[in-house]
């Protein structure tokens, strides 16, 4: 008995070894992730990525992930694990990564980092973003087209630039459609805890609110709304199965695309360290079909979609007048520039509510 | 027919020392069935979670840095719990001296202010952590409140309360408005032990702080005291001892070494102020506290094996491909076993037959 678990244990330790040894000279990829990859949202979008990724490179590429990874002290650690293991690929998909993901890039100069929605870049560490707040736009016009009581309600994960730009645009289109259009806005102070976010679409509900948007992780609120027979808009992920009655439209994330295309870059050694911040033209997120909705707010919806891709259109066109009633200074030409919205942290006028710590 | 639960007349010293032994080898047994069903090798998963991470030098520094707040808090954990005083916010205190700490940070930065900082700091994050936890204790003792809920909800207090200043007055201000501070100047930062590791002077002391709970539980009348009152608090009052007192002295230190604790972590590994700057240190640390058996040296070892079992659970993750909930089934299957085997070293099961004649008269 004893020898036959013996034999056993050997076969079973060599076959790992055989397996180690062949996966030796495919170029190892790692991603971190914040929340569990069945989240249905942000990280579950990442790890679609990764799986394009993993179909379209998979002869050539090995992909490993970690997640649930808090944005605090563990994150170096979990970063420099995935470098001692052999990555030389690392995307780093939250925005509370920054720093650590610095820290380990100035440590290990022959590996290349990709970091999602930050601002600080190093010869070896790249960032990319999506100009979200275009689809918000869409979602904007949308939502005041559709709300009968002319209240929209907002689920806020942190209040960060890239959140309230995303306010902000919202409530530009809205109110080029109803000028008098109310929002109200909870902010969660978490990326991802469906708990919360249900109890904050209940409370938008009750107070009024008949359309809810979001900038968390989680579908929690979308079943809300389609409890209560309210309308909502997805984030990140397609969330119709959670409120085919209820959902509008959802920002997708499509970082495949993106991903394969830095990877092959790396493979043929032309990686280099850039900050990509695509919008709806470059494919780094879509929006779902358009749904729940009567066919001319449909054609608005798509014709606003075609107008921001070709340019034509944009959602921080000047004037911007802020809420203190003065007029934001227009860097950009005929709309705001790119460091301003990167940077935003004032909201429009017509928002009811002051910036949390402002 | 009845199982129950008794206490065993005497503790058996050598099942005392085999227990915690036996929890892992029951845990061996139950994760090699689990790896087996998910069609992983079981023996390259244990190795990944027990062995590799002992192999080398960078994850044993890992695994000193995981540790050393979880052991800091869970000594001044182990004084409240022994002296019968029930402090379930080390977290919050964690927060708070963290906070305090940052402040001369923040409020020197850039400004070459000399060697003076980081102790001041340390000192500042103590006082800062005791002070939190006096609230609670002076409850308890002035009005008879509750600790365990005011100590729990002046968590959240610490917790919005450190939200507020990295989004308000604190805010790195080139930080395009992200809720962080500016990185702290070097004379604000815990120095690192060996060059391009993470291992940092917080490491060693947390070692001296073992090292005088274990002087003060085990040579001192002060320690005698606080065994005493918790183990038997009528005895100890007919001594002399006073309770309440010890109630104040065991919170303000448990509150001083969690905000210690806090300083450290953000002088050190994080090295700015930022929310969510612990993933849950000061609950995690009462779970070292009772592993631990609220012995210095056990906990100190609860805390190691601990740290070592989150950083095996990520090297099983990257090696092995392990999902993440299959890490914490196993850190739960080893608690589990672990408190399952010494709740039977002092207890029993026994079958009661219940008295049939007592059934037949009822009846």
């Amino acid at each position: 008995m004893r020898k036959t678990l013996l034999a056993l244990a050997t076969g079973l330790l060599l076959a790992g070894s055989v397996s180690a040894a062949s996966a030796a000279d495919k170029l190892k990829v790692g991603f971190i992730y914040l929340g569990p990859i069945g989240d249905l949202g942000w990280t579950y979008q990442h790890d679609q990525g990764r799986l394009a990724l993993e179909k379209e490179l998979g002869d050539k590429i090995e992909t490993t992930y970690l997640e649930n990874v808090p944005e605090g002290p563990d994150a170096e650690r979990a970063i420099e694990q995935l470098v001692r293991a052999g990555n030389k690929l690392i995307f780093t998909t939250s925005f509370g990564y920054m720093d650590p993901t610095l820290k380990v890039a100035k440590k290990y100069p022959n590996v290349h980092f990709e970091h999602a929605t930050g601002y600080k870049r190093d010869k070896n560490m790249s960032t990319y973003s999506s100009k979200w707040y275009q689809g918000r736009y869409i979602q904007g016009l949308i939502a005041a087209k559709m709300s009968k009581t002319g209240v929209l309600g907002y689920i806020g994960s942190f209040p960060i630039p890239e959140v309230v730009s995303g306010i902000n645009a919202t409530i530009l289109a809205a109110q080029t459609i109803n000028p008098n259009i109310k929002v109200k806005i909870i902010w969660a102070n978490t990326w991802f805890d469906p708990g919360k976010e249900a109890d904050a679409a209940k409370a938008l509900v009750d107070q009024g609110a008949d359309v809810i948007m979001q900038h968390t992780d989680s579908p929690a609120a979308m079943q809300i709304a389609a409890e209560r027979g309210k309308l909502a808009f997805g984030q990140d992920s397609e969330m119709i199965k959670f409120g085919p009655k209820a959902q509008l439209t959802s920002i997708l994330d499509t970082w495949g695309p993106y991903y394969i295309a830095r990877v092959k870059a790396e493979l043929d050694g032309t990686w280099k360290s850039e900050d990509t911040w695509g919008g709806l033209d470059s494919h780094m997120f879509a929006m779902a079909p358009y749904t729940n909705m009567p066919d001319d707010v449909k054609k608005m919806a798509e014709d606003a979609q075609a107008a921001i891709t070709a340019g034509k259109l944009h959602p921080f066109k000047c004037p911007v007048v802020g809420q203190d009633g003065k007029e934001v200074e227009c860097k950009g030409g005929d709309h705001l520039d790119d460091g301003q919205i990167l940077g935003m942290n004032f909201y429009v006028k017509g928002i009811d509510d002051k910036i949390p710590g402002k | 027919m009845q199982l129950v639960l008794e206490k065993r007349a005497e503790r058996s010293n050598a099942i005392a020392l085999v227990s915690p032994l036996i929890a892992i080898g029951l845990t061996i047994v139950t994760m090699t069935i689990l790896f087996a069903i998910l069609g992983k090798n079981p023996l390259l998963a244990l190795q990944a979670y027990f062995i590799a991470p002992l192999t080398d030098g960078y994850s044993l520094q890992e695994i000193a840095v995981k540790a050393t707040p979880l052991v800091m808090i869970a000594i001044g954990l182990s004084l409240c719990y022994l002296a019968n005083a029930w402090n379930i916010g080390a977290e919050g205190q964690f927060l708070i001296g963290a906070v305090a700490g940052s402040w001369i940070a923040v409020k020197t930065q850039g400004t070459d202010a000399g060697a003076w900082v980081l102790p001041a700091m340390l000192l500042l994050g103590a006082i800062g952590g005791a002070l939190y936890a006096l609230i609670p204790a002076i409850c308890k003792v002035k009005f008879g409140a509750s600790e365990i809920l005011t100590s729990l909800m002046l968590v959240y207090v610490a917790d919005l309360f450190l939200d507020y200043l990295v989004r308000g007055p604190w805010r790195d201000p080139h930080g395009f408005n992200f809720p962080t501070t500016a990185e702290f100047d070097p004379v604000a930062t815990v120095p690192v032990l060996i060059e391009g590791g993470r291992l940092h002077l917080g490491s060693i002391i947390a070692l001296l702080v073992v090292a005088a709970a274990a002087v003060l539980l085990g040579r001192t009348i002060k320690g005698f005291e606080i065994r005493v009152v918790g183990a038997a608090p009528r005895a100890a009052r007919f001594g002399g001892f006073n309770a309440n007192q010890l109630i104040i002295l065991t919170f303000a230190v448990s509150g001083a070494l969690a905000g210690l604790a806090g300083i450290i972590e953000v002088a050190g590994p994080i090295g700015h102020l930022q929310p969510g700057i612990s993933p849950g240190y000061g609950f995690t640390a009462i779970i070292v506290a009772f592993l631990g058996r609220l012995n210095p040296i056990g906990i100190l070892i609860a805390g190691l094996f601990l740290a070592l079992t989150f950083i095996g659970g990520e090297q099983a993750q990257i090696a092995m491909k392990i999902p993440l909930d299959v890490t914490k089934v196993f850190q739960g299957i080893l608690l589990f076993y672990v408190l399952a085997c010494d709740s039977l070293i002092l207890y029993r099961f026994r079958l009661v037959f219940p008295n049939r004649q007592v059934t037949r008269g009822t009846g």
